[in-house]
């Protein structure tokens, strides 16, 4: 059953009829990186994919962080990853923010990078590859933007590729 | 039902900048200190986890998403309270009544420094047809409510700013404190005009810091701690939100909150049952005004008792020996929390150069700021 109902044009807003209020949030935040993620975009301005690996649990993760969420411990290590991995899971997306369709699909996947335990990896954007082909296990390899356009931002890498 | 107590603290010392550590990492850092606090042998052993936070104030929507690693709360039940840290407290009182949990830990921060647009944020709490348009300050609230205050109970503003100079001496023993002072009266009433008639001075100044809490039930408290601090009453109230419509001339927040915490703690005469005093303070006149709401002095009589020194920390009725928000700084949601640690550190008899003679049982109320009119009390027992 579709009910139409009584549809309210561009005119009946413009006009006055229907009366609301508008209003644009001007809620401005900087969110410190600390730690953790402070020395990870470090890397990233350098071209480097730093992970942190717990001795405890034998695990080593990436985004890295300052302790260990699971055995709670501070103790851990800074290891240099490669910057290469392979798609965990991808999407292939036709609509931008605005509800636009669009041409060329944004291609967002998660990439666990080779050197990190299971499941541990980069969201990013894939590039340089026909959507058709793209494959979860498909191996990908990091493209950066040149060292003097980096700022220390996870978009110090411009997308991840097909090697 | 089960008593339950506050068994383990942990806190970074509160700054009003702390652009080295991420949110995580200082709320890990509280997590570790009072889970040791606790003589926890591991985090494991906790059944329950509270944050209490606002997600425009942390700018991330579902904010209850980003709260477990930091608490080594990884798969383990855990909410998230849109209040303070006081409303975060009688939460976890009420998980361990039900009997599922034995222990369950209480988080609260805050990250005000990263917060660019403050005023912003606290406007959007307003009605946004009716008040938003008229494009005022969100802080002019406070100046409605103070000059109601002044009128209603003749209070003075030297007696308000008594309470500004008491806190920010009060702050000058608490290593804990930003805003720590020794002015006059004068000072504070000669500093700039903001909202008529509040002045400069008046108002909490913004601090970052997290503090966590280890409560746990009776059989475990006693366990855990040589020092369990009982809560012996938990009250909180919301009373109407519009600005036109509510009674500026009562706390009712205030009143009803502490009514519910008396009644739980068996208080009958506040003023001699209770030894100190920590209370919302985040503006001079609402230490006053929150005094006259829970019944430890009549209407219009804190200002006075306030300049005469009877809030001092030798006085007869102690009030903010901690330094308050307006000595140590406002930690947002987390301010309850600081009430809380003094209280904590009072009734322990660990407060060093501030540490009260008599220190039994004591009284944290807490507010949620502008424009609001909801607040919670707790009463603390060392028995």
């Amino acid at each position: 059953m579709h009910l139409k109902g009584t549809a309210i044009s561009k005119q009946d807003l413009d006009s006055g009829k229907v009366l609301f209020t508008r209003g644009d949030p001007h809620a401005h935040y900087t969110w410190d990186t600390g730690i953790g993620i402070g020395r990870y975009l470090e890397g990233l301005r350098k071209g480097k994919i730093f992970g942190t690996h717990c001795k405890k649990c034998n695990r080593t993760v990436i985004p890295p962080r300052a302790f260990c969420e699971l055995c709670f411990s501070s103790n851990i290590e800074w290891r240099h990853l490669k910057d290469t991995g392979v798609i965990n899971t991808f999407s292939i997306c036709y609509v931008s923010w605005d509800a636009q369709r669009v041409q060329t699909p944004y291609l967002p996947a998660v990439i666990e990078i080779d050197g990190a335990s299971k499941g541990h990896g980069i969201l990013h954007l894939l590039d340089e590859v026909d959507p058709k082909l793209i494959r979860i296990g498909m191996k990908v390899k990091a493209v950066w933007k040149r060292p003097e356009e980096r700022t220390g931002a996870i978009t110090d890498i411009q997308y991840f590729k097909p090697y | 039902m089960t008593k339950v107590a506050i068994v383990g603290l942990g806190y970074t010392p509160p700054r009003p900048l702390t652009p080295d550590v991420s949110y995580k990492e200082m709320i890990y850092e509280a997590a570790v200190k009072s889970y040791h606090d606790a003589n926890l042998d591991s985090h494991r052993d906790i059944d329950g986890f509270v944050t209490c936070a606002e997600d425009l104030i942390e700018g991330t929507s579902i904010f209850d998403e980003y709260t477990p690693d930091q608490l080594g709360a990884v798969q383990k039940p855990m909410h998230t309270i849109t209040g303070d840290t006081l409303h975060g407290l009688a939460a976890a009182v009420m998980n361990i009544q039900t009997g599922l949990m034995d222990i369950v830990v209480v988080e609260s921060h805050s990250k005000a420094s990263n917060i660019k647009t403050y005023p912003h944020i606290i406007n959007y709490a307003t009605d946004p047809i009716l008040n938003r348009p008229l494009n005022f300050h969100p802080h002019t609230i406070a100046g409605l409510e103070m000059q109601n205050f002044l009128s209603h109970t003749k209070t003075t503003l030297e007696q308000c700013a008594a309470v500004v100079v008491k806190n920010k001496k009060n702050a000058l023993k608490n290593d804990l404190s930003c805003y720590g002072a020794r002015l006059t009266t004068r000072e504070v009433l000669d500093s700039p005009l903001t909202f008529s008639p509040l002045t400069q001075l008046q108002m909490a100044d913004h601090i970052d810091g997290a503090i966590v809490f280890v409560l746990a039930s009776q059989k475990i408290a006693k366990k855990l701690s040589k020092k369990p601090i009982w809560i012996k009453g938990c009250g909180w109230i919301s009373d109407s939100p519009t600005l036109e419509t509510r009674n500026w001339n009562v706390c009712e927040y205030a009143r009803l909150s502490a009514k519910m915490a008396y009644k739980q703690a068996k208080i009958k005469n506040p003023k001699t049952q209770i030894d100190f005093f920590e209370v919302d303070d985040t503006f001079s006149y609402k230490e006053l005004q929150h005094l006259e709401a829970i019944g430890v002095y009549k209407e219009g009589t804190a200002g006075r008792a306030c300049l005469n020194g009877d809030l001092d920390p030798d006085g007869k009725t102690p009030v903010n020996v901690s330094g308050g928000c307006l000595g140590v700084g406002s930690l947002l949601e987390a301010s309850g929390a600081l009430r809380t640690l003094e209280i904590i550190k009072q009734l322990r008899g660990e407060a060093g150069p501030r540490q009260l003679k008599k220190a039994n049982t004591a009284l944290a109320l807490s507010w949620r700021g502008i424009p609001s009119t909801s607040g919670a009390t707790i009463i603390f027992s060392r028995k």
